[in-house]
């Protein structure tokens, strides 16, 4: 019986310990996607045939369906290599960029990954030597002559351009409900006065939320479109680059301009995301809201009617200037395939590429070059802007403030959502730009 | 030589569970100490060593003093509430009434569910619109003409944090009216019989021998729900998402660490997660282990 014993523990033992040591594979994505793509960016090119694995959170929605178009496009351009999809769901990217993370610290990078153009990516990856400049691509596709000038600035750093982008966003959109505004007698405000002055008059005639406005991260949206509004383009992209210092008097009265526009959102702002605050304004329970243009998206969803339903304007004090954000694609430093992801770049750069994705994702190319048929009322307006308007980065979607800062900033925006002290404030966003920013 | 054949085999069983402890929590513990200790900020590790820079600068930062506030509350709260209410169904279930195991099932069954369904149901039901957009539950006060009650449950400045109490009680007080039925069970009947012959009534039979019987239950049970409030997380976002005013320090240290690349500060809120914790657990396990060897 003993002897029965110490031979079923001594295999026990050996039975845990080896299983401790088969199941360590390569960190891997989590759900299932076409083609295993694990096992085979284990042994790059190790079938005779070229790969380029892409890595994403696009796993939903347009974005998917967008991701798609533009995988045919790439097909029917490079038939010999095999694309492979490492899209990863959940959560906006926190899980997807933090496998990510993990890939690129044990040196397993993918072909190219998709990310927020600007100090999101430049500020992590460029800061940590993971990304490779694309300028030569620029160069011999033309890019620099299709894509607005001032966009070139903010998605570069010392000149070295970082990223290939894809699809472009507005953030400074004010969607209103033309029915509300004419029952009251008000054409879309241009000024930040006027506008101020309108939500007082529709507060006094009985609209309970005159502006919606959800979560957190929503607030932030507002008050980057404020800043901008308030501070004009010129001082705005100065705070960025460590050129307008955040303590002078006009960031005071841009941090009073948007505490004055947070007195006209509604109470239960933080139990609401942003497809509810934007819903409230096509139902009437609201007249305006700030969020980007996927909201016009939304609201197609809804089967409401553009320019009936829902109208949209520049935010007040901002017309003229398109504060943008992009998802774009990267070249990562070591990529094992880097032929096919440079030919997977210079697919979502063409305008074959973009204009299969854009119109399903529901925005506009980076180029302006875009066949304009396959596009809708809001997205052609848009494209209009882009081609005309100067461009400024957002802050909430990753283009002016790389990822530390941006946190420091969303810190100091909580705490000023329950206190509404704007000396503290602007202090707290002093400091958050010399600890994490470009300020000294 | 028989001895020392089973001390070694025994060694050798218990061998792999003390490197997989030793190097995935303790090594790792003493490697998030040196984080802590260091100025890492970014993707690239750097481990320049800053002293105590990150736990003073927590002390001194408002959200964190935040964290601790509603972290205190939650805590006070929670313990309360599922002390209180897991008491009271232990003591209704153990007067051996039929039905006794389906009640008892459903009262654990809670449980079972992940805080985020709880964390998402608690938003529908707690949802703060007023006026014309009532729902949930103040829509359910406002039709019954309970309108006092209406209110804006967990974004009510300062004290929504104890609002998420709610669901985290609902979803604990079975367990510990679990431990309570065990504990009102292991008392012998006789006490209680003898009680009543010498002509105590039945609520002086719980105040002076049945609650005293209990304590070491109450005991367990207030360190088993010290440790779970202090790592609640996924519960507060699954009802209110990322907002400051309900932050609390798990919720910090993850935001800090992969929204922000803070490190150093991450695993620094951690150690202090990690300290609150054991000064809990600590002497109450010294405690345990004394009480059974002098057994």
């Amino acid at each position: 019986m003993k002897k029965l014993l110490t031979l079923i523990s001594l295999v026990l033992i050996l039975s845990i310990v080896l299983s401790g040591c088969v199941s360590q594979a390569s960190p891997t994505p989590a759900p299932q996607e076409p083609g295993g793509a694990v096992t085979e960016t284990a042994e790059p090119g190790g079938q005779g045939r070229q790969q380029v694995e892409v890595f994403s959170w696009w796993t939903g929605g347009g974005e998917a369906a967008g991701l798609e178009a533009m995988i045919k496009v790439f097909q029917a351009e490079y038939p010999d290599i095999e694309f492979i999809n490492a899209a990863v769901a959940g959560g906006a990217g926190t899980n997807a960029r933090a496998v990510l993370a993990t890939r690129l610290q044990a040196n397993d990078p993918p072909d190219s990954w998709q990310g927020h153009a600007g100090q999101e990516l430049i500020g992590t990856y460029v800061a940590a030597n993971q990304l490779e400049p694309l300028n030569f691509l620029y160069e011999e596709e033309g890019w620099l002559e299709v894509m607005p000038e001032t966009l070139i600035p903010l998605i570069s750093q010392d000149g070295n351009i970082y990223s290939v982008p894809v699809n472009i966003h507005r953030a400074n959109v004010v969607w209103y409900n033309p029915a509300i505004l004419e029952e009251n007698g008000i054409t879309m405000p241009t000024t930040l006065e006027d506008w101020f002055a309108s939500m007082e008059d529709l507060k006094n005639a009985g609209v309970e939320t005159p502006l919606a406005m959800g979560e957190q991260w929503t607030a932030m949206h507002l008050m980057e479109t404020i800043l901008l509004a308030s501070m004009g383009e010129a001082n705005y992209s100065g705070l960025w680059t460590g050129e307008f210092d955040w303590a002078s008097p006009e960031v005071t009265t841009a941090l009073e301009h948007f505490a004055t526009a947070l007195s006209y959102t509604n109470s239960d702002a933080t139990s609401l995301t942003w497809q509810d605050a934007a819903q409230l304004v096509v139902n009437g329970d609201a007249a305006y809201n700030v969020m980007g243009d996927w909201a016009e998206g939304y609201f197609r969803e809804l089967d409401k009617t553009p320019n009936v339903d829902y109208g949209w304007a520049p935010v007040p004090g901002s017309d003229g200037v398109f504060q943008f954000l992009s998802d774009s694609f990267v070249l990562p430093v070591g990529a094992p395939n880097r032929d096919g992801a440079i030919a997977w770049l210079k697919i979502a750069g063409s305008q074959a590429g973009q204009d299969a994705f854009n119109p399903v994702k529901g925005s506009i190319p980076a180029r302006n070059d875009a066949d304009r048929s396959l596009y809708g009322e809001y997205l052609l307006s848009a494209m209009d802007d882009w081609a005309s308007d100067i461009v400024a980065g957002s802050l909430t979607h990753g283009v002016v403030a790389n990822d530390s800062w941006k946190t420091e900033i969303d810190t100091a925006l909580g705490l000023f959502l329950q206190s509404r002290d704007v000396a503290a404030f602007q202090s707290a966003l002093v400091a958050a730009c010399a600890s994490s920013g470009p300020c000294q | 030589m028989r001895v020392n054949r089973e001390k070694v085999i025994s060694f050798l069983l218990v061998l792999p569970s003390i490197a997989a402890v030793g190097i995935f929590i303790y090594a790792f513990i003493l490697w998030s100490v040196r984080v802590s200790l260091s100025q890492w900020k970014g993707l690239l590790p750097d481990y320049t060593f800053v002293g105590l820079a990150n736990y003073i600068g927590l002390f001194n930062d408002p959200r964190f003093q935040i964290d601790i506030r509603n972290q205190a509350i939650f805590t006070v709260l929670f313990m309360i509430g599922c002390l209180i209410v897991g008491l009271a169904l232990a003591i209704l279930l153990d007067q051996n009434l039929k039905g006794e195991s389906f009640f008892r099932s459903v009262y654990l069954f809670p449980m079972a569910i992940s805080y985020i369904v709880t964390g998402v149901v608690w938003r529908w039901l707690m949802n703060p619109a007023q006026g014309s957009r009532l729902s949930g539950l103040n829509l359910l006060f406002d039709q019954m003409g309970l309108d006092f009650l209406v209110n804006r449950w967990h974004t009510t400045p300062y004290w929504g944090i104890a609002f998420i109490a709610l669901p985290a009680v609902w979803q604990m007080s079975g367990y510990i009216m679990a431990l309570y039925l065990s504990g009102l069970r292991s008392i012998p009947q006789e006490l209680r019989e003898a009680a009543r012959v010498d002509g105590a009534n039945e609520i002086q039979i719980y105040r002076h021998i049945i609650l005293p019987m209990i304590s070491p239950v109450t005991l367990s049970a207030i360190i088993i729900l010290g440790h779970i409030s202090l790592k609640v997380f996924d519960l507060i976002l699954a009802v209110a998402g990322k907002q400051l005013q309900l932050d609390v320090p798990a919720i910090y240290m993850w935001q800090t660490t992969f929204d922000g690349y803070f490190f150093g500060r991450g695993a620094a809120i951690g150690i202090l997660l990690l300290i609150s914790v054991a000064v809990l657990v600590i002497p109450y396990l010294r405690w345990n282990l004394k009480t059974e060897e002098s057994l």
